[in-house]
């Protein structure tokens, strides 16, 4: 079968790092191509030098056969290869029609115009069944609605090839499953597409043919027909890859948090977190399953004493801790692994070793009085970096944007459980990290119940979820809407309870939920 | 080439590079360059009265530029020292010639004075940072007219309509016969040892506190201070106030050492600007803004002698001194050229 | 004086201190709109001021009644040239652009000085004998009320102003151009991948701003001061960027704003002879555009915004 796109011995380099060294991809027309590998392992790299965002430092690309040199995203576009991006690359205070034709705008004398794309636009979305509103300010779209704006934007250049990058990392249950329709209509108009994923299932689900590239060299190229998730994920990490994880049973014992009726607004003022009930046992580590958006974060951050609770209570230990200062929080025990570490977790310009000391720096031995012993900040650094396996160019004065994600994550895991709290909230602990340092974070949280803490996990991943929790909460619109033992439940249920429909046992409860 | 080499090298060059364009500058209008420049020597170390005077340029200059270089360091931009320090100039002036104390009060009380002037309004723009998000570039850019406007009409009526206050009492006063006549009758004065001794304060708070990790965390990263427990807009508001603080005292060091007194303006002093060059320069740390201070103070006082030793505008020095700065803050591509050139060297 | 009399001298005289003010601060709303701050205003309109009252004196002989159009275009000229030490150090060398725009303005007062010295001998040049003229439209100043108002002592420029205004509103909102523009100031790697030229349109947009801004240079010195020295423009590119921001970056709220701060000038000026307002400090109108526009960016007036992406370098890749 003919070749669409052939990417052949490609290498891109960036200083000393080598990102992609001599990997070899081949889109065949008509099929939806996967190129699968470890957060890090340089998908992105290699699909934006097929875009022109990056020019290579060797190897060759065939678009039809010929070859063809990439300079900028213009020649893809001209090349018909149009790419959807995991960020999306949208103008917030924009149209949709504004942004699908920014660069490309048809005028008449000169000026835009508007009308006439808004009808093209419109005409393309009812052919690829892709629903949008030309006419509505991106800001005020759901997710959903701007990826299929991003997705209009290659078709509206007249795009053949088409490259998704990580679509799914944003999307609900139900949006995967319109999009997976959405890839399979674009193949029957003759589109084909190039998948870039580290979600095995989704590539089971929708790939005909998957390319595995690992730590920047392409490892080959199957057909998916003819493997298997394990073979996948061994071609992808490199070893074997457990996917439950080893622990015993839980033997949860006091109360450590009590959550009740809690109300927490988003910096709108729109209630996020509507009358949540939660308990956290020591001794077990608790998991709230649910789709981005649903009051996590809020939740997190009303426990936390980062955001204000508007009703409800919030205890520790027995403790009202509900709208106490967030540092006052941390001294009453509770150690907290931020969801966004760049954002919360770190400040990034400061040395690692700055870093851990970022929630003690006020308490002795660190500080005697108003002056700071930086000698002090060194010793425990390097304590933490040695026992949670840190690794630094340059000891605890590296700079903490110079680390990798895990080895970042590690450093923040490594201070919050030093100081021993009683309640560990690991938010999204593992985001963004490779196979490694997943199963480290995982053993670490395992090991923290083992000695009698309580752990609450908020996690998007549902593997995750069902793989390290002892008892899963399923969090939809700001509600516990049921709890669930792991190893009762099938992902089936638990997406369904996620996306707002109630489960067999407990129809009651989850109505008023559902819109 | 290791990265505290290049940080080294990169404000030479530019201060090289400045200095030849200068001297391109100087020949292309029909100028001699190694006359002019002499006479730049001339007028700053000539003699005892030139050293005298240049240090006593030099002093609100590392007041200005730590002003600028302690916002820098907990993540704000200051750009109305030139504000804050009119205003300090005028509270120590006022200070100076309203009270009649004995000195041991009477001068720390008018160096209070312009501190405390020069916080309040900085204040005004970390409090507007902090609560209402306000940039506090634009904000301060707006209040450095504010301040000017409001010296003036406030110096107008103290003074009865005339356009300048009363002189400083002698209690009030930075000079020293001691240091007139050492150097030749200049018009140095002990100023500088408070600017000295700002140095030493900033380095400590930034180095050595809490407080001063606090600060530089909330500049670095306010989410992850707010995480932390520490409170993000106070320490905005307060890093705003610090940084004031040395500005006003930069005015205090004009109204009490070298002119006695505050006068009406027609625009700005151009010690607030320069300073943002001198904390530039200075890689915003205490003992570079004493270097950067150093060269641009002496560049500007050793000016004065152009025209008339070389017949050259003095304007030529605040040209090099523009184009300085914008070698400096261009220097990522220094950086990209040094490294091209360290690598070319491994190769070899 | 009679209220309508005060009228008749308040407004023609803000509009005169309002026109450099609108075309600075439309440079401005071209800049910032793709993503560059431009603190430097100032120094380029002090460039185009020096330019502007050099052309004059030296060509008005040469050039009679159309001198001062030849020194505009100068200074429209110098100010693009000049601002394109700004465009390189803040885009090509990712300068931070605060400070970039302040050397702009250091550099512009200290090379206009110097040459004003090496020409004249002297700090600040002679007046200029040909000004920019006012004159009546015909039929329109015979309107009753409105015709002294507004038509009967114009300033060519001041139309001008008006022009260039409604012609930025058109290319910014509704022109291709504008359309990437906006997009490279608020997104600019969504621009980028769209196959928008980032540093391009930033160096064009830079480019006008320092052309607009030496043409408010140019019409300032011309129109109000007549000669060139150091104190010629003490201010007036900083109340452009006021200006700018009162308008909420937007060509016609910047000129709403400009012709605001026009009549704060005028009274700060000459309000002394007009009643009620001889009652007011002077020092009240003469900060008022810059207390305005404090209360405007906290939000007492309507919420003020920047451009997303302003005051970044575009680093391709870099998320």
């Amino acid at each position: 079968m003919e070749h669409v796109i052939e990417m052949l011995g490609i290498r891109k380099e960036f200083g000393n790092f080598v990102a992609n060294n001599n990997i070899t991809l081949q889109l065949k027309k008509g099929e939806i191509h996967a190129l699968l590998g470890e957060n890090g392992a340089g998908k992105s790299t290699l699909m934006n030098v097929l875009f022109g965002l990056y020019q290579p430092e060797g190897g060759e690309i065939r678009v039809r056969g010929k070859a063809v040199k990439i300079t900028n995203p213009n020649v893809a576009n001209d090349l018909g290869i149009g790419m959807v991006h995991q960020h999306f690359m949208l103008v917030e205070n924009f149209t949709v029609t504004e942004n699908i034709i920014l660069g490309s705008e048809p005028t008449k004398m000169g000026v835009i115009n508007i009308k006439n794309a808004a009808k093209k636009v419109q005409a393309l979305s009812e052919k690829y069944g892709l629903d949008v509103d030309p006419y509505a300010k991106i800001e005020d779209i759901t997710v959903g609605m701007q990826q299929r704006v991003e997705i209009l934007k290659t078709l509206y250049r007249g795009a053949e090839i088409l490259i998704f990058d990580e679509p799914t990392a944003s999307l609900t249950p139900q949006e995967i499953t319109e999009l997976i329709q959405i890839m399979r209509r674009l193949i029957a108009e003759g589109k084909s597409i190039i998948l870039i994923t580290h979600k095995l299932k989704e590539i089971m689900e929708v790939s005909d043919r998957v390319t595995i590239i690992r730590k920047g060299e392409g490892i080959g190229t199957v057909i998916t027909a003819e493997t298997n998730p394990n073979q996948l994920a061994e071609m992808m990490v490199g070893r074997q890859v457990e996917f439950k994880t080893e622990k015993t049973e839980a033997k949860p014992t006091d109360e450590v948090l009590t959550i009740e009726k809690l109300v927490v607004t988003d910096y709108r003022n729109i209630d996020k977190v509507k009358g949540l009930n939660l308990k956290v046992r020591k001794g077990e580590i608790v998991g709230i399953a649910g789709i981005d958006g649903n009051g996590q974060s809020e939740l997190i951050e009303a426990i936390t004493g980062l955001r204000k609770v508007k009703s409800g209570h919030v205890k520790l230990n027995g403790t009202d801790i509900t709208n106490m200062k967030p540092r006052k929080i941390t001294e009453e025990g509770v150690g907290h692994i931020p969801q966004d570490r760049h954002k919360h977790g770190l400040v990034l310009d400061f040395p690692i070793g700055h870093n851990i000391a970022l929630q003690t720096y006020y308490q002795s031995p660190i500080a005697k009085g108003f002056v700071m012993d930086y000698k002090k900040v060194s010793e425990k650094a390097r304590q933490i970096i040695k026992e949670y396996d840190v690794r630094t160019g340059n000891g605890e004065m590296t700079p903490a944007r110079a680390l990798s994600g895990g080895n970042q994550q590690k450093a923040i895991i490594g201070r919050e459980i030093d100081r021993n709290p009683d309640l560990l909230i690991a938010a999204l602990p593992t985001r963004g990290l490779d196979v490694g340092a997943i199963e480290f974070i995982h053993s670490r949280l395992i090991e923290q119940r083992d000695k009698g803490k309580a752990v609450l996990l908020i996690s998007f991943e549902l593997d995750e979820v069902m793989n390290v929790s002892d008892r899963i909460a399923v969090i939809y619109d700001g509600q516990i809407v049921d709890e669930l033992n792991p190893k009762e439940t099938t992902e089936q249920e638990l997406g369904l309870l996620m996306a707002g429909q109630s489960s067999k046992n407990n129809m009651n409860d989850a109505k008023e939920g559902n819109d | 080439m290791s990265n505290r080499v290049i940080n080294i090298l990169v404000p030479i060059i530019s201060i090289i590079i400045g200095l030849i364009v200068g001297a391109i500058v100087m020949v292309v209008s029909g100028y001699d360059p190694v006359q002019g420049y002499s006479a730049l020597w001339t007028g700053i170390f000539g003699d005892s009265y030139s050293i005298g005077n240049t240090i006593r340029q030099i002093t609100p200059y590392i007041l200005a530029g730590l002003a600028v270089a302690f916002a820098f360091r907990t993540g704000l931009f200051n750009i109305g020292v030139e504000g804050q320090l009119i205003l300090g100039w005028l509270a120590a002036a006022w200070v100076g010639y309203a009270f009649e104390l004995p000195k041991i009060i009477h001068l720390p009380l008018a160096l209070l004075a312009a501190a405390a002037a020069g916080a309040l309004w900085a204040f005004i723009a970390g409090f507007l940072k902090a609560k209402f998000k306000v940039h506090e570039v634009i904000a301060t850019i707006m209040l450095n007219y504010t301040a000017l406007y409001i010296a003036n009409a406030v110096i107008k009526k103290l003074s009865d309509g005339s356009f300048k206050t009363e002189r400083i009492h002698d209690s009030a006063s930075l000079r020293s016969p001691f240091l007139r006549e050492l150097t030749d009758n200049s018009s140095l004065h002990y100023g500088i040892i408070v600017a000295l001794l700002m140095v030493v304060v900033m380095w400590f708070i930034l180095e050595k506190t809490t407080r001063g990790y606090e600060l530089k965390a909330v500049g670095f990263n306010k989410h992850a201070a707010d995480y932390a427990g520490m409170n993000v807009n106070k320490n905005i508001i307060l890093a705003m106030t610090i940084s004031g603080m040395f500005a006003g005292l930069g005015g205090a060091m004009e109204a009490l050492g070298t002119f006695g007194n505050a006068s009406i303006k027609a625009g700005f002093t151009g010690i607030g600007f320069d300073g943002i060059a001198v904390a530039l320069l200075g890689a915003n740390t205490p003992l570079g803004v004493v270097f950067g201070a150093s060269l641009f103070g002496s560049l500007k006082y050793g000016a004065l002698n152009m025209p008339n030793a070389a017949g050259i505008p003095e304007e030529i020095v605040s040209i090099i001194i523009a184009l300085i700065i914008f070698f400096v803050a261009s220097g990522y591509i220094i950086r990209v050229a040094l490294q091209k050139l360290s690598k070319k060297k491994e190769g070899q | 004086m009679s209220f309508l009399e005060m009228l008749y001298f308040i407004i023609p005289s803000a509009i005169l201190y309002a026109t450099p003010l609108i075309f600075t601060a439309i440079g401005g709303v071209f800049s910032e709109r793709s993503g560059v701050v431009n603190i430097g205003l100032e120094g380029l309109m002090i460039v185009g001021a020096f330019v502007g009252i050099y052309v004059n004196l030296e060509y008005a002989s040469t050039f009679g009644t159309a001198t001062v159009w030849v020194a505009m275009l100068a200074a429209v000229i110098v100010g693009g040239i000049f601002s394109l030490l700004h465009a390189v150090a803040s885009i090509s060398f990712r300068a931070d652009q605060t400070v970039s725009g302040v050397a702009i303005n250091l550099l512009g007062l200290a090379v206009s000085v110097f040459l004003v010295k090496m020409i004249y001998d002297k700090g600040q040049t002679d007046m200029i004998t040909r000004s920019i003229d006012r004159f009546g439209i015909p039929y329109l100043q015979d309107i009753p009320f409105f015709g002294p108002l507004l038509f009967r002592d114009v300033y060519s420029t001041s139309i001008l102003a008006f022009a260039v205004a409604i012609g930025a509103w058109f290319i910014i909102y509704k022109t291709p151009f504008g359309l990437r523009l906006r997009a490279v100031g608020e997104h600019p790697m969504a621009a980028d991948t769209m196959g928008v030229n980032v540093n391009r349109m930033r160096y064009i947009a830079v480019v006008i701003s320092g052309a607009l801004g030496g043409l408010g240079g140019a019409v300032y010195a011309q129109s109000i001061t007549l000669n060139f020295s150091h104190a010629t423009i003490a201010g007036q590119g900083f109340m452009a960027i006021a200006a700018m921001i009162f308008g909420k970056w937007h060509p016609i709220g910047a000129l709403g704003a400009a012709l605001f701060f026009g009549v704060a000038q005028t009274l700060s000026i000459a309000g002394s002879g007009i009643p009620y307002i001889q009652d007011i400090p002077a020092v009240y109108l003469q900060i008022l555009p810059y207390v305005l526009t404090i209360f405007a960016l906290a939000g007492f007036i309507g919420k003020a915004s920047a451009p997303k992406a302003s005051g970044q370098p575009y680093i391709k890749g870099k998320r």
